[in-house]
């Protein structure tokens, strides 16, 4: 067993010693070092030198390489039933920890993650070759790869929530990595609103799930799922998180964001969007069967969304012609075959799932890639205009046919075996098994046609007229392809070698033991006669294309009002309600500002002290003078003064005695601090003042004359609440409680005589930290404004609001 | 901006560097009198823009050496920096620290994190106000 329950203290000691004992010791191995490592090079890659050269990305292969080693050395314990734990406080006082796994499942994921992302990384070196700032690419893929190693050694819902947004987020900022291209800009933001908001639905249904189990962690979950199971939130928790495990695998409805993201470099398509991250939704499905599988409901919401899924993307991929955009809808159905097979839960079924997954992404992955270098190598990747690949790229179109092989299902590849599971599963079921069939032959059948498509199409015959010779390619763009098609063909003639990886992976779903055998050939089973069946389906799809097409021309014109024209619609819509409101609310006139505030408190106050049944109270005890009496005289007069002058300078001037008047009677009342700050802020606003002056709109009565009564009238209003508020509250007892504190501990603790400031600076240090935060970003924001207005680009206001009559304004119009 | 009257010259000579040792006699009694770093800063930020009415701005960037941005930058960091030697010697954020404290004599500490943390304060007012006001005056 692994450390469970080891301090933080103590595995910061763990991670010392292990970065300066060297990576052979795994021995010492600790989980928190395989998913933080990738974090930790994530932070120093973008300061290497010569990132936009080929070597770096054999240098950061060599990590994931590492990880995939040291992951593969502790496979035998894995598979033998020992589950390595580690937990760290993280904030105990909610009861959240940061606390990993490493289970059959977790080491069937994190090997995909680790070893295609070696692989990947050596693949970037080539394909981002002489780009700049290649720096934050590596940064961000490392991030994902190490979020995505946090998924799935997740122990507990909270890390396990953190991490899936994290590889939405770094999955965000690669889809955009092109961010000079507005389509890169708009798959990124749909991509990462259709993940973090159906993930913020499952975060909802985990939430759930932990308050009726009472924590977060996944072993306690397992231990109470028959009372989860029964329990009346079972359902809602349950659909919550199915969202958000749907929408991150990109499944029906929510599968229109995949397609989109392939506007992300191919390493990145080959990586996040076809091998690891949308396998994350399949992951947790896999992870959470033992808590909250096996009902009807459960089975019926995965089977349904994802036997649909299979089929629809199925169909879209044999139709598209785009390369990128063929195999994002080919993994969005593979993507929803898995989450089939999970929502029927059979042994078989889950079996079936595991070998899917791993042929998936040796065959996907490979593609994707191959699709780069075919991108880079003729500067196409729309099949109408591609063609002869197997004459121009020899090597290429070799490994391209190869995996388009493991594509459409034959053997002896891997994904012949996996889709004799597959069938095995649906033809092994109960009562469902003539749906589960028929929806397996057609899934079937549209995979090998779209594998077939694009074989036809773009390897076959001779190149398109005009088309440009390709380039040299290197050896960094084909290794990965070249490993993951071998390793297709050697799985597919070895299968037993999954044996031992995927029981685990299936016990671990499973929640009981289960031994899996594979084999390429089983005999003439049914399995096989199946399969005939589909390839047969699949070779007719691909002739007699143009009229089935035709047939489905109806279904595919009413599949134009889909979600994605649905999300299109709320983002308009939601654009259109926030301009709207800010019109509505931001007018830009500081009077109509002032009037909407001071009417809201004097509204507000008003009522408070009518249903609280205030009665205005002359305040006792104060004593009023003469001086107290003069100075209140002087600030009416002025006041009454600013509202009928008729110069600008006077009225400001008038205003300057208001503000110091009252910064008087501060002093009188005994408080320097106040009056002293008051008249600096004064002293201030008059300079302000006269530097803006020459840019404010022509002085005089712009309002009507009912607007002006209307204004007068807000104003004394708001000026009557207030005084009556004051003198109510100076008449209620007033608690010296606080005052008292205050008083006493200043010198004392806070080694000040003046109360004012200690309370400022030592005892609501923090209030003032967050004051001077807020001054400091109103600066910025006002440096802002006037920078864009200096510019010219943005113009907020009307130029005629803004500065008319303005002559040394004119001449600088541009 | 450079039409300023003379007398506006020559007084804004005399009157900039009295008000600068103002704020700064000001921001250093606040612990016991009233001052301190708000109003401290708003001395200087005065003493800073009768300079930007006498000379005009680029004269006050010269007198002011740093730009407003990274006065109100370093004057955040100072505040917060001002919290952490507290919390890094176990206590909470933003907790105090003195020179000399606990060492058992009678004599009144003066020197302690709270001071730093209001010199951040002053840093901040200053950086914001002049940012506002160099952008007004300069456009």
């Amino acid at each position: 067993m692994g450390p469970v329950g080891e301090g933080p203290r103590l595995a910061g000691a763990r991670l010392v010693g292990l970065a300066f004992g060297g990576m052979t010791c795994t021995c010492c191995m600790t989980l928190a070092l395989v998913v933080l490592s990738g974090f930790l090079l994530a932070l120093v890659v973008p300061w290497l030198p010569g990132l936009e050269r080929r070597a770096p990305g054999w240098a950061i292969g060599i990590l994931p390489a590492v990880l995939a080693g040291v992951l593969v050395a502790h496979a035998p314990d894995v598979m033998d039933g020992t589950v390595m734990r580690e937990s760290y406080a993280w904030v105990p006082q909610l009861g959240v920890s940061l606390s990993l796994r490493l289970d059959g499942l977790g080491l069937l994921f994190a090997l995909l993650v680790t070893g295609i992302g070696a692989l990947v990384m050596v693949y970037s070196g080539a394909y981002m070759e002489g780009r700049p700032k290649n720096g934050r690419f590596y940064a961000f893929l490392l991030a994902f790869m190490a979020s995505m190693l946090g998924v799935v050694l997740a122990d507990d819902a909270i890390t396990l929530y953190v991490f899936w947004e994290l590889t939405s987020l770094t999955s965000f900022i690669l889809i955009g990595y092109e961010h000079e291209r507005a389509t890169a800009r708009q798959a990124a933001l749909q991509a990462l609103l259709v993940t973090t908001g159906s993930g913020l639905a499952m975060l909802a249904g985990l939430v759930m799930v932990g308050l009726l189990a009472g924590g977060f962690g996944f072993a306690q979950w397992e231990a109470q799922a028959v009372a989860l199971r029964g329990d009346a939130w079972y359902a809602p928790a349950m659909l919550l998180i199915l969202i958000g495990a749907l929408g991150k695998s990109a499944q029906f409805p929510l599968h229109f964001w995949l397609p989109n993201a392939m506007e992300a470099p191919a390493p990145v398509s080959a990586y996040l969007h076809s091998s690891t991250m949308v396998k994350a939704g399949v992951y947790l499905v896999a992870r959470l069967t033992p808590v909250l599988g096996g009902t009807v409901l459960w089975a019926a919401v995965l089977g349904i969304a994802g036997a649909v899924t299979w089929l629809v993307a199925g169909w879209w991929a044999m139709r598209v012609t785009e390369l990128k955009r063929l195999l994002a809808y080919a993994t969005a159905s593979t993507l929803g075959l898995l989450m089939m097979l999970m929502g029927l839960g059979t042994e078989r079924a889950m079996a079936a799932a595991m070998v899917v997954l791993v042929a998936h992404a040796a065959y996907k992955g490979a593609l994707f890639m191959l699709a780069g270098v075919i991108t880079h190598g003729t500067k196409h990747r729309d099949l109408r205009r591609l063609g002869g690949l197997m004459r121009t790229m020899p090597v290429t179109g070799a490994l391209g046919l190869l995996a388009l092989a493991g594509m459409a299902g034959l053997p002896p590849l891997v994904n012949f075996v996996a889709k004799e599971s597959v069938f095995t599963a649906v033809w092994q079921l109960r009562w469902m098994w003539p749906v589960g069939t028929v929806v397996a032959l057609l899934g079937g059948a549209l995979g090998f046609a779209a594998a077939g498509r694009v074989a036809w199409r773009g390897f076959h015959g001779f190149p398109r007229k005009g088309a440009p010779l390709p380039g040299k390619i290197v050896l960094e763009e084909l290794a990965g392809p070249l490993v993951l098609v071998a390793a297709s063909l050697l799985l597919g003639i070895w299968p037993g070698l999954l044996n031992g990886v995927l029981s685990s992976a299936t016990a671990a779903a499973l929640g009981h033991p289960a031994r899996l055998h594979f084999a390429l050939w089983h005999g003439l089973s049914a399995e096989v006669f199946l399969d005939a069946l589909a390839l047969a389906g699949g070779v007719a799809l691909l002739v007699a294309q143009v009229p089935v097409v035709r047939r489905m021309a109806a279904v595919e014109r009413a599949a134009r009002w889909n979600s994605e024209r649905g999300y299109d619609l709320a983002l308009t819509g939601l654009n259109r309600l926030a301009a709207w409101q800010t019109h509505v609310l931001q007018s830009g006139k500081l009077p109509a500002y002032l009037r909407t505030i001071l009417g809201v408190v004097a509204v507000l106050v008003a009522t408070t002290m009518i249903v609280r049944g205030a009665r205005p109270a002359t305040a006792a005890g104060q004593e009023i003078g003469f001086a107290e009496l003069a100075l209140c005289g002087l600030v009416l007069a002025a006041a009454g003064f600013v509202v009928r002058s008729a110069s600008r300078l006077a009225a400001i001037t008038a205003l300057g005695v208001v503000g110091t008047g009252v910064a008087l009677l501060f002093a009188l009342g005994g408080a320097p601090d106040l009056a002293m700050t008051q008249l600096v802020v004064e002293t201030l606003t008059v300079i302000l003042f006269v530097l803006v002056f020459y840019h404010l709109p022509r002085f005089g009565p712009a309002a009507t004359r009912a607007e002006r009564f209307r204004d007068g009238a807000v104003a004394l209003g708001a000026g009557a609440v207030l005084a009556l508020a004051v003198l109510w509250a100076s008449a209620a007892p007033l608690d010296r409680e606080v005052a008292r504190y205050y008083l006493q501990r200043s010198v004392s603790d806070a080694h000040g005589r003046n109360v004012v400031n200690t309370i400022l600076v030592d005892f609501r240090a923090l209030d003032t930290l967050g004051e001077i935060t807020v001054l400091a970003a109103a600066a910025v924001g006002v440096f802002a404004l006037l920078r864009l207005r200096i510019a010219g680009s943005q113009p907020s206001l009307k130029k005629a609001d803004c500065h008319p009559a303005a002559p040394s304004e004119k001449g600088r119009q541009p | 901006m450079t039409g300023a009257s003379i007398i506006l010259q020559a007084a804004t000579r005399f009157l900039v560097p009295v008000l600068l040792v103002i704020s700064a006699v000001m921001f250093a009694r606040g612990h016991h009198e009233p001052g301190g770093g708000f109003v401290g800063g708003l001395i200087a930020v005065v003493a800073l823009a009768l300079n930007v009415l006498a000379y005009g701005p680029a004269s006050t960037r010269r007198l002011l050496r740093l730009e407003p941005r990274t006065l109100l930058g370093l004057g955040l960091l100072v505040a917060v920096g001002s919290g952490l030697v507290g919390w890094l010697i176990g206590k909470p954020f933003l907790s105090s620290v003195w020179l000399g404290e606990g060492s058992g004599d009678s004599t009144p500490v003066t020197l302690g994190t709270p001071l730093v943390f209001d010199a951040g304060v002053y840093l901040v007012v200053v950086g914001m106000a002049m940012l506002i006001i160099l952008s007004l005056a300069e456009e």
